[in-house]
């Protein structure tokens, strides 16, 4: 046991027996309701880690570390005076005494006990199921072994295809293995789908490589010939496989529970009422091990209704309660859509249902309704989950069905799917139900001031469980801030009533080269600083004319202008380019003989480059002539365009290098130099997983692995740091950089002004999922166009300095002054640590008074 | 109070659209010139002295046409200076600006 917090001895003592996702989730509602200031509180945990995200437990195979995982990582608890042992298991609950024991032969006394200890995963007892080489898919742990093994293994089969079965199946396919699902049932997820519905799934999944067996009983597991195991069925066939995956549903965690005599369920599960009290009022229960009206919820979302009820109540609130949970779902498995919503099968009595099915694009779908038609009872959806939001909101706010119900899962002809309007929703319908947010919660937060998506979420949490919300918040927050009178323009200034992606389409269907022709044609007024950079900058991202092109020059910003950046006294700086931070001796001599020359203040950047600091407007022409003419081209440090491309040395010279890190950055940079975007990108490449690149902290990072490269995206650091999003692993040089290419022309075609990736991705509808069906699977079919115009980019990059040093009209503007060959002597410089820096105001009025 | 007419530079010296920086008896002025615009003049000039950003910047920001009125947004931290006033936009501030003229060739400014 290991916790700084002392005990204190004047407080009742409240023990969370259980620190999966529901026992974190409970802490935080006490917390949250600063119940910890009226309660000691200690957690147990009986893994070795606090809790973390096992609804994305997947995730750990696609390049998610446990910290990425990871609920907390016990500053909360700390901060909090929350106690917390992790790795400790509870063996008993003496209820009388009202001690808990545990495995290491301590005790502890607790006056309100929380038993979240979840539940474990059922392995049919059939003979063989101990052999080595068979898992069951809960834990990191369980991951960790999973993986150890799939290395050294051809073929995998998992034993059961419900829902986290399939998802298992896919993480074995991600790990290399030829794949099998192995069904009881005489279909795939037998809870969600009807007998059709899992048959196209069947058909699906099949389509991608993995073996579906259903109607199967496993009767034995034995040796195998070609492989390690042999599992015979009751039919008479076998199948042969190395390992085995069992996922064949769940059991609550009821042991404890079981032992100290509360009451329990005829098929387990600690009974609760609607507090979440056991039969034992002084304790509660919580998550997939309770019982309530003998039903047992084996998912998050109502086991965070079930935490915030146990809390509530604990702390005296008894308005809110635990009164079931629906159980709607919708899912990507191995990457099909499937949802299942309400009475999915038809068991009410009189009910009627549609079904629509589609042969040729594999898609299901069927509506359960009531004997007169009118309330929507349940739905299956197989192929297309975008039918979903509309359906269960139908169903969750028993809303009238609209004539033509049937209207609700087919095609719409015109494109569209026939939505519900937000409009039409109750205040109470559930918008978020991992977090249990509605419309009205909703309402309330924008009207209390949080007026955008990002805002609400923070205020109400709705959009930070599972996600699965996040289109339909959008419609909600956009809906009430225009009832509120904010009006939701997207015009991107008052000279043109569009979108910046929609003057990019404009731009580049009608093939318009210059601002002035776009204005006369589609706009109004003589333009302003908002429209004329960003015109400038997609005419170069579709065009890539020279910059400073008379007609282009009046667009560009001052650092644009002047291909330098601005400083606070009217100065620029000078960012050379330097692909992959790599330069000889002799060109580091050229920068250092340049700056001394100029008495330039030089620093080295965080995107490993050196900025020249300090250089007059005059100057500029003169250090570039030089510094072109020693092999140097601009570094685009000014323009909203790929900045620098980080790594670190990798293979060649590391011992930990996996891959060639440095030749790729300097070929990624060499590549990507000239393109001007929405705003400034930065990249980086690690040759190792040990990151020393930080690429995961950029727009575009690349880490090299054993099987080629994994690229992340839409990261960045500044002012809101975000990790980037795994995007594929294990690519070849080729494909890595298309998918580069793809990612960036439809970021620069699709973005809005000023926007950086990371917002840019998580205002995309779909988010990173869609990104991936863009770039991997073509599903808008603009790949092509993608790749034809990041290769005229490409082939089309010129050395803005270069060009603007052999152009004497564009060298005039350099000039200090019109009429007038002095200084500006604004410009004053004082030293420090040996090199100037411009003076403050008071230096100046010394320096003034001094010469005066 | 006398005033005159006084050449600063050649019309060739100005960029259609845009802004230069120009020295008149020891301050510095920052001289538009904007075919556009639909007044007498087509040159404006202000002080090139940005009051925010203590620096002078003004000749390098960009033109912004903004409710009929043309100004100039500072390249520092982009307020807007109107180009026939020397108003600010954003805060209560008014700058120094001066009339000007084109005469064939030659831009004039008036000193005060």
């Amino acid at each position: 046991m290991n916790s700084n917090t002392p005990l204190s001895a004047s407080k009742p003592h409240l023990v969370v027996v259980g620190n999966g996702m529901v026992g974190h989730h409970f802490v935080e509602q006490m917390i949250a309701q600063s119940g910890h200031e009226s309660f000691q509180i200690t957690v147990f945990g009986e893994e070795p880690h606090l809790a973390y995200d096992r609804v994305h437990l997947s995730e750990y195979f696609t390049g998610k570390g446990a910290a990425d995982l990871a609920m907390t990582d016990g500053t909360l608890y700390d901060d909090n005076g929350v106690r917390y042992f992790t790795n400790s298991l509870v063996t008993e609950i003496d209820r009388k005494a009202k001690v808990l024991l545990l495995q290491d032969g301590q005790s502890l006394s607790y006056d309100k006990l929380v038993l979240a200890t979840g539940s474990y995963p059922f392995v049919p007892p059939i003979p063989g199921h101990k052999r080595d080489n068979t898992f069951v898919y809960r834990t990191l742990e369980d991951l960790d072994a999973i993986r150890d093994c799939a290395k050294k293994v051809t073929r995998g089969t998992v034993v059961g295809g419900g829902l986290l079965g399939l998802e298992a199946a896919n993480a074995l396919k991600n790990l290399g293995l030829e794949t099998s699902v192995v069904e009881f049932a005489p279909r795939l997820m037998p809870v969600q789908l009807d007998e059709k519905g899992g048959s196209v799934l069947k058909g699906m999944i099949e389509g991608l490589g993995v073996k579906v067996y259903t109607d199967t009983a496993t009767q034995e597991i034995v040796d195998g010939e070609a492989s390690f195991h042999r599992m015979n069925f009751a039919d008479g066939t076998h199948l042969e496989t190395d390992l085995i995956l069992f996922s064949a549903g769940i059991r609550p965690q009821d042991a404890l529970a079981k032992q100290s005599g509360l009451e329990m369920g005829e098929r387990g599960g600690i009974t609760i009422n609607n507090h979440c009290q056991t039969s034992d009022a002084d304790i509660y229960s919580i998550g997939e091990c309770a019982l309530w009206n003998n039903m047992i919820y084996g998912l998050v979302a109502p086991g965070y209704t079930m935490a915030k009820a146990a809390a509530g109540h604990l702390l005296g609130d008894t308005s809110v309660a635990f009164t079931g949970a629906d159980m709607s779902t919708k899912l990507k498995l191995l990457g099909c859509d499937v949802g299942s919503v309400g009475d999915a099968h038809a068991k009410t009595q009189g009910c009627k249902v549609f079904v629509y099915q589609d042969e040729i694009s594999q898609s299901y779908r069927k509506m359960v309704v009531s004997e007169d038609g009118k309330k929507l009872l349940g739905a299956v959806l197989v192929g297309d989950n975008s039918y979903y939001d509309t359906l269960l909101q139908y169903y969750l706010n028993a809303i009238d069905l609209p004539e033509q119900a049937q209207s609700l899962i087919l095609p719409a002809m015109d494109g569209a799917p026939a939505a519900l309007g937000v409009d039409a929703l109750p205040a109470t319908a559930s918008i978020c139900s991992c977090h249990n947010v509605s419309k009205q919660d909703i309402s309330d937060a924008v009207c209390n001031g949080a007026l955008s998506v990002g805002d609400v979420k923070g205020v109400t949490k709705a959009g930070t469980g599972c996600g699965g919300c996040a289109a339909l918040l959008k419609k909600v927050v956009d809906n009430e801030l225009l009832a509120l009178g904010v009006e939701v323009s997207t015009d991107i200034c008052e000279h043109f009533a569009y979108t910046r992606q929609d003057l990019f389409n404009i731009i580049k269907i009608e093939q318009i080269k210059s601002f002035d022709d776009l204005l006369k044609k589609h706009g109004k007024g003589h333009g302003c600083e908002i429209c004329k950079p960003a015109v400038g900058s997609i005419l170069a991202s579709v065009w890539n004319e020279y910059v400073l092109k008379k007609e282009h020059i009046v667009l560009q910003d001052t650092n644009d202008r002047f291909l330098g950046n601005m400083q606070k006294d009217g100065t620029y700086s000078i960012v050379p380019r330097i692909p992959g931070g790599e330069i000889t001796p002799a060109k580091l001599i050229v920068l250092g003989e340049v700056a001394k020359e100029y008495n330039l203040y030089t620093k080295i950047t965080g995107g490993q480059r050196i900025d020249l600091f300090g250089a007059t407007l005059p100057q500029l022409p003169e250090i570039w002539g030089k510094l072109v003419a020693a092999g140097f081209e601009t570094g685009q440090a000014y323009g909203k365009s790929l900045r620098t491309v980080k790594s670190c040395v990798g293979s060649t010279w590391c011992r930990y290098g996996v891959d060639d890190s440095m030749t790729m950055a300097v070929d990624l940079e060499n590549r990507y130099k000239g393109l001007r975007s929405p705003h400034k990108i930065k990249f980086a490449v690690s040759g190792c997983t040990r990151e020393c690149a930080e690429a995961q902290s950029k727009d575009i990072g690349v880490i090299a692995t054993e099987g080629g490269w994994n690229l992340y995206v839409c990261g960045n650091g500044g002012m809101k740091p975000r990790h980037g999003d795994l995007f594929a692993t294990d690519l070849d040089r080729e494909t890595l950089i298309t998918y580069i290419d793809r990612v960036l022309m439809f970021y620069t075609k699709t973005a809005d002004r000023l926007q950086r990736t990371s917002v840019w991705m998580d205002g995309l509808e779909g988010g990173l999922e869609y990104l991936k069906d863009v770039v991997i699977n073509d599903k808008i079919g603009m790949c092509d166009e993608l790749d034809k115009a990041m290769d005229y980019v490409v082939d089309t990059f010129q050395c803005e300095w270069k060009t603007t040093l052999e152009d004497p009209e564009a060298l005039k503007t350099f000039r200090q002054f019109v009429n007038y060959d002095g200084v500006d002597e604004n410009v004053v410089f004082v030293e420090e640590r040996d090199q100037i820096r411009p003076a403050t105001e008071s230096e100046k009025q010394e320096l003034i008074a001094k010469v005066g | 109070m006398t005033t005159q007419w006084k050449l600063v530079c050649k019309k060739s010296d100005l960029i259609e659209g845009a802004g230069v920086a120009a020295m008149v008896n020891n301050q510095q002025v920052a001289i538009f010139y904007l075919p556009e615009a639909t007044s007498d003049t087509k040159v404006f000039a202000i002080s090139n002295w940005d009051p925010f950003g203590k620096a002078n910047v003004l000749s390098r920001g960009l033109v912004a046409h903004l409710q009929g009125q043309w100004t100039v947004a500072s390249p520092l931290y982009k307020q807007h200076f109107v180009l026939s006033t020397g108003e600010c936009l954003e805060e209560d501030v008014k700058i120094p600006h001066w009339d000007m003229k084109l005469e064939g060739d030659n831009v004039f400014i008036l000193e005060s």
